[in-house]
């Protein structure tokens, strides 16, 4: 009885499955969606290899240095940061005298309250802070963009599908909407025309829906003008930088991971190694194979069966 | 005990003897590990599961507790108390990945365990509540899973929370008031968040609890094994330690050096990019998908698309229940006497199509709901529960199986590699089985 009901419950919801898939083709073929412009226009970010790649990667601190100038000339001023202090900049290579002076002269302050009336006050970034926020609040940083909110950087390699190599895209991506093609050949906006790019927003097909409120943050070469013996200040080099730069604030332990993670799976080999050879010894009597023969040979037995069942005796 | 040659506790050192006459501790802990609990001796690697299951649970328990004394279960600072961990606690981005991906780990280990059940039949009599018990603490699992991914208040934790909480509403009447009342508030808040916290403290050793239930329903008939085979005497056993607990401990260290590549080379693989974006409850994100442990019962979530008698949206929600709670009638839907899988020709081959249907619904459900993915995971879907409801219980009462071995040390000295990890005996015992 119990088997009649689950067996009855199990053919109703395979059935009402197959009503929906059903439906589901029927809608499909009649009334096909639309393509859209992202699905054929979007691309998926270009590859970028940094040093901080791969099982054993370590930062590269010259550049991390020139990745957080980008930051400090370029991106700070609409992005916060507010994951990470000043003393963390001891990461780069910086010593406690340079990080003081950064902070000191840190171009946005620190909000406080006046110690002598209790007003809203400002003052000079400790080493102890976190980079302050470009702007005092959410609505001011919506009110000064167009109503477009700057994420925070902290953690952005981490949080956007494809990391720093998707950051590096957005960076260089930026394109001239007219005209643009994609790479099998078709033309964006004969194709789409009412994909074009709303005023205020910038065209950039690493963007997931192509549009993006950001301005091109980097347009000229030597903008950031990087301290002699560092590579070409190109809008490449700057965007690889900064994401760079960006792999470090959104995971700064990432270099002792590495080296950790070695040691751990080393001593992890060596345990599996030497767990193997004590199972291997403790089951050593257990595990001799004995070739059966005579009677419980396999090839025996398949004879003996097929005697049988030659002879017609069943079993 | 399990069986009659099973040795019973017999304290050696004095003390132990002191203790065990007023308080017998030393035996329940000489029970609790498996001292003296003869196992059937061909058990293959599939077996060794369950010990890492429990090695998975006693890592998340750990980890946890250490986690808790740093994490702030604040819908303003969890977020931000968790990149504390990350950055500035001693080793706490160790703590926290291996966290994380212990919980993917425990998952993948338990699902392998699941898996083992089924095929070896291990769901049968005597061991039906061994199978249920179990069955319990999987599900236990996933509301810890669930609870647990809430807590880091990303944009992930915070529209997952919304979209499963959102699974009682689909109920008419009282779907709604209970939802609220579940969560604390009109949507996932401040309430939401504490209460979940809670609960995630709590219910590992829920879970800890039952699977002391279910070792000790297990210890009552004794492992099954590969043949299916009673146990008919002591030739056909060995005792647990030494020869399991090496053999655990060797599989152990294997799987561990397994996870520790992952935690230490790639933490965030099994994880969700938007989790590093703080909850907004404003923003929602392009594709909301649960973490990838629940992706099959998410395919089937989404399978249903039409209104036929009831909304969608409750055949979804009633589905994905009852693809769980189905499996608490298995052991009276498969009426098979015989256990094991190797010996049962046609069910074999279902289950392997069954595998390979649960993965296609995993695949679907951690794809964007497409009319592709969405119509695959309906078949796969429709599969699934006439699998269980319909087929298994065909199968089984017209499937003619293999001849059975008469016993254990039969099979493996008729040299059954694939049934038998001792792909032997021992000359002694074997000299002895030839003899009979």
């Amino acid at each position: 009885m119990l088997r009649f009901i689950l067996g009855f419950i199990g053919a109703v919801f395979s059935v009402v499955l197959l009503i929906s898939f059903f439906g589901n083709v029927s809608t499909y073929l009649t009334s096909p969606p639309p393509p859209s412009a992202e699905e054929e226009f979007h691309l998926h970010p270009k590859p970028l290899h940094l040093a901080s790649d791969g099982l054993l990667g370590k930062f590269d601190q010259q550049q991390l240095q020139r990745g957080f100038q980008v930051y400090k000339e370029v991106c700070s001023a609409c992005h916060s940061l507010n994951q990470v202090a000043f003393h963390d900049l001891e990461g780069l290579g910086y010593n406690e005298a340079e990080i003081k002076a950064i902070a000191n002269q840190w171009q946005t302050e620190v909000p406080t309250v006046n110690p002598e009336t209790g007003e809203a006050s400002t003052r000079k970034a400790l080493t102890s802070d976190k980079f302050p926020s470009p702007y005092a609040n959410e609505t001011a940083a919506r009110a000064a963009n167009n109503n477009a909110l700057p994420p925070d950087l902290s953690l952005m390699t981490k949080a956007r599908h494809g990391g720093a190599a998707y950051v590096h895209s957005i960076l260089t991506g930026y394109r001239n909407q007219a005209g643009y093609k994609n790479e099998k050949g078709v033309e964006l906006l004969k194709e789409f025309p009412t994909a074009k790019t709303p005023n205020g927003l910038h065209f950039n097909p690493y963007f997931a829906n192509l549009n993006l409120a950001m301005p091109p943050p980097l347009t000229s070469e030597g903008q950031v003008v990087y301290a002699p013996g560092n590579p070409k200040p190109t809008v490449d080099q700057m965007a690889t930088d900064v994401s760079a730069f960006l792999v470090w604030t959104a995971e700064p332990k990432l270099a002792k991971r590495h080296a950790a993670g070695l040691w751990a799976v080393l001593f992890l080999l060596v345990a599996t190694v030497l767990g193997y050879f004590a199972y291997r010894n403790i089951w050593y009597g257990e595990k001799a194979v004995v070739r059966p023969t005579g009677a419980l040979d396999p090839k025996n037995q398949v004879k003996a069966r097929s005697a049988k069942r030659k002879a017609g005796i069943d079993g | 005990m399990s069986f009659a040659w099973a040795k019973p506790y017999e304290p050696k050192a004095p003390l132990m003897r002191w203790l065990d006459e007023r308080l017998p501790l030393p035996r329940l802990v000489y029970g609790a590990v498996g001292g003296g609990y003869p196992v059937p001796r061909n058990l293959n690697y599939w077996w060794n599961f369950g010990v890492l299951a429990g090695l998975f649970l006693m890592i998340q328990i750990v980890t946890g507790i250490v986690l808790a004394m740093w994490y702030y279960a604040s819908a303003d600072g969890a977020f931000n108390s968790v990149e504390h961990i990350m950055r500035d606690v001693n080793s706490g981005w160790a703590i926290r990945y291996i966290h994380m991906n212990g919980a993917s780990f425990f998952f993948i280990v338990t699902y392998i365990h699941i898996f083992r059940g089924l095929y070896y039949g291990s769901y049968k009599a005597p061991r039906e509540l061994v199978w249920m018990l179990g069955l319990v603490i999987y599900l236990l699992m996933m509301a810890t899973a669930f609870m647990g991914y809430v807590l880091p208040w990303g944009q992930m934790s915070y529209w997952g929370a919304q979209v499963i909480t959102g699974f009682f509403s689909a109920f008419p009447l009282v779907g709604e008031p209970i939802r609220v009342w579940l969560l604390g508030g009109y949507a996932p808040d401040q309430a939401a968040l504490t209460r979940f916290f809670s609960l995630h403290y709590l219910l590992p050793f829920v879970i800890a609890a039952v699977v002391i239930l279910h070792i000790w329903a297990l210890h009552i008939p004794g492992s099954s094994n590969p043949t299916g085979v009673d146990v008919k005497d002591e030739k056909d056993t060995l005792p647990f330690h030494p020869f399991y607990t090496a053999k655990d401990g060797w599989a152990a260290a294997a799987f561990l050096t397994v996870f520790a590549a992952v935690v230490y080379f790639a933490p965030n693989y099994m994880g969700h990019p938007d989790n590093y974006i703080p909850a907004n409850p404003l923003a929602t994100p392009a594709h909301i998908v649960p973490e990838w442990y629940f992706w099959p019962f998410y395919a089937i979530l989404r399978a249903f698309t039409v209104d036929f008698i009831l909304p969608a949206k409750l055949w979804g929600v009633l589905a994905m229940f009852g693809s769980i709670l189905l499996l608490f009638f298995l052991p009276w839907l498969d009426k098979s006497p015989v256990r094991s899988g190797s010996y049962r020709p046609v069910f074999k081959r279902f289950f392997w199509l069954l595998v390979a249907d649960v993965a296609i619904l995993g695949f679907c459900g951690g794809a964007p709901a497409t009319p592709l993915y969405v119509g695959i995971s309906q078949l796969a879907a429709a599969y699934y529960f006439a699998h269980f409801l319909i087929i298994l219980p065909l199968v089984s009462a017209l499937e003619r199986p293999l001849p059975l071995p008469d016993s254990i040390s039969s099979s493996v000295l008729h040299g059954e590699k694939k049934e038998a990890a001792p792909a032997g005996i021992s000359p002694r015992r074997g000299a002895t089985a030839i003899a009979e």
